[in-house]
């Protein structure tokens, strides 16, 4: 492998695609819930076929026609909460104001421009995940930007969606999908590839994921944001990577995209020097196999086909991401087609001996740079896994192929199909188009939530606490509660009320205590009494305990049930106390006796009153004793 | 080119034709904005261009600052009629398609997003090439229109065509038809025609330009029944949401009962021909199953005939509580020469009617009685109301279907003039329309 690549190194330009579910009482056109549901409870199911619409010069997309090439039974689970629309049986309705609203207010957060009049469209999808073959989507505003400490990134486009159906596990030779997914709305945010490292990549999927749950009308949780990214470095191509449901994965996955493009282009170059071609032969293999012990082969009843690829020996070997090599790359083109191949860089193994080896390459007359890629399946299916074979390894010849591809849960990633084309799209006819009145749009700019950036600068400047505590307490849901707080109350440090609602509450709920009892009038009544100094900070959690365990408790009640409560003349008598009995201890140590005798007040004070009031005292005593000299 | 000030924007609009290439410039609260595309058509005031990245926008034309930066290119038009085509297989059945305007294919102009019915046999076998294994197909384009703008007339000219594509020699017919009025048609047909051969109407539910559309699926079955020994006019379409089978229903028995659902088209008062089983991955597999008795296929030229001729000049009542009898009157004045009544129950108007009845029946007017339950027959002989209507001359349209009634009177009246020979062929069975019995469904 080669050693880490410096993003900017290699003309990384990446662009991220964000989609995320709305929290809104309707789906995008139609009056069910936006409810996800136990599979079990779907009450029916219909099944289904899809073709392909011809485009005006008869032809069909290479997305649309890729996945054409499968005649596929779809199958569809309904429930009691999805009706006539899910099931392409009625047209849709109008599209969701609620959901324009919340589009609306996430555009001009990212300072977008909303267009004057919305119109929904259809985008050609046959791979089932839509009953009708098209998802809707309509854009609803362009041209925004996000500010991030690499630069600015632009943000191109943002489109309300409907989210597809769910797929469920085959049954039989049927494609599943579960219609509760389906006809959610989504917003779709798409930045320019401005981002050129994959730390940057990471860093503005995190903020986008702020901005659009700062609005509070978004859903949350595993499956409600899934993010695409489209990679390509210098030399390289357009990759997108799609379905990403982990924020953490971004930045590996990039780093691993790069590692694949640039492995690719190495490899164009040594299949250049070598003069590598792809013959267009598709041998009938299977004589060679008719008393083979390889498993694999014998269950295909010794159907064996096969292709040479000129000059590829060791290619196919070569490893381009962990654990995935560039034969990894050939087999994900045949198991489109629901078979697995070998070839000659593996092999002998998997039963199939030296001598078989042998025979397949002199089927071909390969030398020793030539590879031989088999696959056991009837003829039909072979010869178009096989095709596919041969179309990827004639690609490597030309470096990188642009393609979508599929992010495996290690970061790396999986070809799925070739990039769609721009223009899959036509009008939805049963939708009228929206206009955005300019007086919706005033109101909405009006009502807009502060972000989390502006709330953080606003605190640090407010209540001048340092950035990682500004940043804490901005995204915690406890921000409003931290406001009121430090407006009731004079005098409190604003660094304690952050650390008490964010790593005291953190504490606590590790240490099993039910957080969840304490309302926001125990924490004002909390620090009400702190502010008067009723008992010191050290005694926080022990009084935040007692009331999640008694949550009927009065903070009296539980000054007293714990020991506290101790008014400051019962202190300044305790620390006399003190003082006195260790009067020669002071002379022999002047104001250095302050330090030990500290911990000997804390140990019978500690809590009841702040530390820090206590020291103020001790000093001042110690003070009188010794100019008592 | 570049305006600026609103006054000119109406002058220029009209000079921004469809198709043109356009960069628009426009203000907003937050900043400029730059969108360029092709200029779409559209019925709103703001101008629609639809963006390369296949989005159609609507942007107001207040403070646009519009540059047209080329013109239009010339739009593909409208496939016309290629006329009857032949492409000869041998040893498969030769079947005409003709279409009135229902739409089994489209086309999507993904780069201005227009969709244009496809009529002719090529356009047809591109779109469902299914139908090229399954016959020799010939095609030929009759009306181009919306089928709720069928009239009368055009049922005669629509026989009098499949009569002549029989007689040159089709094995079967089929007729595509737009959904809404297709069950008159059906109707009209089969009481115009006595075939020795298939006739089968076809449409669909969900357009033609959806990848989900059942028009291929009903298309595909439709060719299975035209080259089957049926001998009848029949409609075929889906029979339940699934992509699993169509029904295949008799053309007098046919009715839509739903307004956008696959599954809409139902026989009512008797169960359906037969079942088509479809097959999306081999067309060998689909299989035509009969479920009640047929007329058969024949040799016998002689089995082909034709009576087209119509008396348009018939309507419908449909009766409501409290309307008023003077309706009838009304249409005598105006010249109909007959009259279908849709009663309520077992087929009862208020008794207010009675007088009104008589007179118009008296004037040479059949009057038939039909039910707006749809299912059942009218039985006007159990209660006074009914008896009272017998009496007043109407004549019980038994279990046919209130459309199917109209259409039948229509042709009837076409056939004779004479009152009692219209009574007797409008209670008799002559295309399947009156059943002998009803089960329970
Ligand atoms: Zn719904």
């Amino acid at each position: 492998m080669t050693p880490k690549t410096e993003s900017k190194e290699v003309g990384l330009k990446a662009g991220l695609e964000i989609h995320q579910q709305l929290d809104t009482h309707t789906k995008l056109f139609c009056n069910c819930p936006t409810r996800l549901r136990d599979k079990k409870e779907s009450n029916f199911s219909f099944i289904r076929y899809l073709r392909a619409s011809k485009s005006e010069m008869g032809e069909v997309d290479a997305a649309a026609l890729e996945e054409q090439k499968y005649s596929q039974t779809f199958l569809y689970k309904g429930y009691d909460s999805t009706c006539l629309v899910e099931y392409d049986e009625e047209p849709p309705g109008e599209l969701n104001g609620e959901a324009i609203e919340t589009a609306l207010e996430v555009a001009l957060l990212l300072k977008m421009k909303p267009l004057d009049e919305v119109h929904t469209m259809r985008k050609i999808v046959i791979d089932g995940s839509n009953t009708c073959g098209f998802q809707r989507t309509a854009l609803v505003a362009t041209d925004g930007v996000l500010q991030t400490e690499e630069g600015p990134v632009r943000v191109d486009s943002l489109c309300l969606e409907e989210d597809a159906a769910q797929k469920l596990e085959p049954e039989g030779d049927a494609v599943v999908y579960s219609l509760d997914r389906l006809g959610i709305p989504l917003v779709e945010v798409c930045t320019a590839p401005d981002i050129k490292s994959a730390e940057q990549a990471s860093k503005v999927a995190g903020q986008l994921g702020m901005i659009l749950r700062s609005t509070g009308k978004v859903k949350r949780g595993l499956g409600t944001i899934r993010q695409d990214i489209n990679i390509s470095i210098e030399k390289g191509a357009r990759v997108e990577i799609k379905g990403v449901q982990n924020l953490r994965l971004i930045r590996q996955i990039v780093e691993k995209e790069i590692n694949r493009q640039l492995k690719l282009i190495e490899l164009k170059q040594i299949l250049n020097r070598r003069g590598a071609w792809v013959e267009d032969r598709i041998e009938n293999l299977s004589d060679i196999f008719v008393n083979t012990s390889s498993r694999v082969l014998k269950k295909a009843d010794n159907n064996v086909f096969g292709v040479c690829l000129h000059g590829f020996t060791g290619i196919l070997g070569t490893e381009l991401q962990p654990d995935r090599r560039f034969g990894s790359e050939l087999a994900d083109c045949a198991r489109k087609y629901g078979v697995g191949l070998m070839h000659t860089d593996e092999l002998p193994a998997y039963g199939i001996t030296e001598d078989e080896v042998e025979r397949m390459r002199s089927a071909f007359d390969a030398g020793e740079h030539d590879c031989v890629v088999i696959v056991a399946t009837g003829r039909e299916r072979a010869e178009k896994a096989l095709n596919a074979v041969l179309a990827r390894a004639e690609e490597a010849m030309h470096g990188v192929p642009k393609e979508t591809r599929r992010a495996l849960p290690n970061g790396c990633s999986a070809y799925m199909r070739p990039l769609p084309g721009a223009a899959r799209m036509y009008p939805e006819t049963d939708v009228p188009p929206v206009e955005i009145e300019t007086r919706k749009l005033t109101r909405i700019k009006a009502q807009l939530p502060e972000t989390f950036e502006d709330r953080k600068a606003r605190y640090k400047e407010k209540f001048n606490i340092n950035e990682e505590l500004a940043d804490k307490i901005s995204r915690n849901h406890y921000f409003t509660l931290f406001e009121r707080i430090m407006k009731s109350y004079a005098g409190l440090s604003a660094t304690l009320v952050v650390r008490t609602l964010t790593d005291t509450l953190a504490e606590l709920v590790q240490e099993g205590v039910e957080v969840d009892n304490l309302g926001d009038q125990h924490f004002m009544i909390l620090f009400e009494q702190l502010a008067a100094n009723s008992f010191g900070k050290e005694a926080i959690p022990a009084i935040l305990t007692l009331l999640a365990n008694k949550p009927d408790t009065s903070i009296e009640q539980a000054i007293a049930e714990i020991g506290l409560g101790v008014g400051i003349e019962e202190v300044t008598r305790a620390i006399a106390d003190i003082v006195n009995s260790k009067k020669d201890f002071i002379l022999e140590n002047g104001e250095r006796s302050v330090g030990p005798l500290m911990g000997v007040v804390m140990n019978d004070l500690r809590g009841k009153v702040d530390g820090k009031v206590i020291n103020k005292i001790l000093v001042e005593q110690v003070k009188a004793v010794l100019d008592e000299l | 080119m570049t305006i600026k000030k609103d006054h000119k924007i109406n002058t220029f609009m009209m000079q921004l034709r469809e198709g043109a290439r356009v960069r628009i410039k426009k203000k907003t609260s937050n900043g400029s904005v730059v969108y360029e595309g092709i200029v779409m058509p559209t019925v709103s005031r703001n101008i629609v261009i639809k963006l390369d990245n296949g989005y159609n926008v609507g942007i107001r034309p207040e403070h646009a600052d519009v540059e047209l930066i080329s013109g239009a290119e010339p739009l593909k038009e409208l496939v016309k009629d290629k006329g009857v085509k032949e492409v000869e297989e041998a040893g498969l059945p030769v079947l005409s398609i003709l279409s009135t305007g229902g739409t089994i294919a489209s086309k999507v102009d993904y780069r201005t997003g227009a969709v244009s019915p496809q009529f002719s046999t090529d356009d047809i076998l591109e779109a469902i090439p299914e139908l090229g294994q399954i016959a020799n197909i010939r095609g030929k384009v009759l009306y181009s229109i919306l089928s709720e703008n069928m009239r009368a007339e055009y049922w005669t000219k629509l026989a009098t065509e499949v009569h002549n594509e029989l007689k040159s020699g089709a094995e079967g017919i089929i007729v595509t038809h737009g959904t809404d009025t297709m069950g008159y048609t059906a109707a009209a047909l089969s009481f115009m025609l006595q075939t020795p051969a298939p006739i089968v109407l076809v449409g669909s539910q969900r357009s033609s330009d959806r990848p989900s559309s059942d028009a291929a699926m009903n298309a595909i079955s439709a060719a299975k029944v035209a080259c089957s020994d049926l001998a009848e006019v029949v409609v075929v379409m889906h029979g339940n949401t699934s992509d699993k089978f169509c029904l295949i229903h008799r053309g007098t028995k046919v009715r839509k009962m739903h307004t956008s659902a696959r599954y809409a088209f139902q026989s009512v008062n008797d169960v359906p021909v037969g079942k088509v089983y479809y097959d999306a991955s081999n067309i060998g597999n689909i299989k035509v199953e009969f479920l009640s008795a047929y007329k058969k296929k024949t040799r016998d030229a002689n089995e082909l005939e034709l009576r087209a001729e119509l008396e348009d000049k018939c309507t419908s009542i449909k009766y409501y509580p409290g309307a008023d009898p003077a309706i009838l009157d009304f249409f005598a004045e105006q010249g109909y020469k007959g009259i279908v009544l849709e009663g309520t129950g077992l087929g009862h108007v208020s008794t207010d009617w009675l007088t009104c009845v008589e007179r118009v029946v008296k004037s040479g007017i059949p009057v038939v009685m039909t039910s707006q339950c749809l299912y059942g027959a009218v039985c006007d002989r159990v209660y006074n109301t009914g008896r009272d209507l017998l009496r007043a001359g109407i004549i019980e349209g038994r279990d046919m279907l209130p459309e199917t009634a109209l259409v039948k009177l229509m042709w009837v009246l076409g056939q004779t003039t004479d009152m009692d020979e219209v009574r007797n062929m409008m209670q008799q069975n002559i295309a399947g329309e009156i059943s002998g019995g009803r089960t329970l469904q």
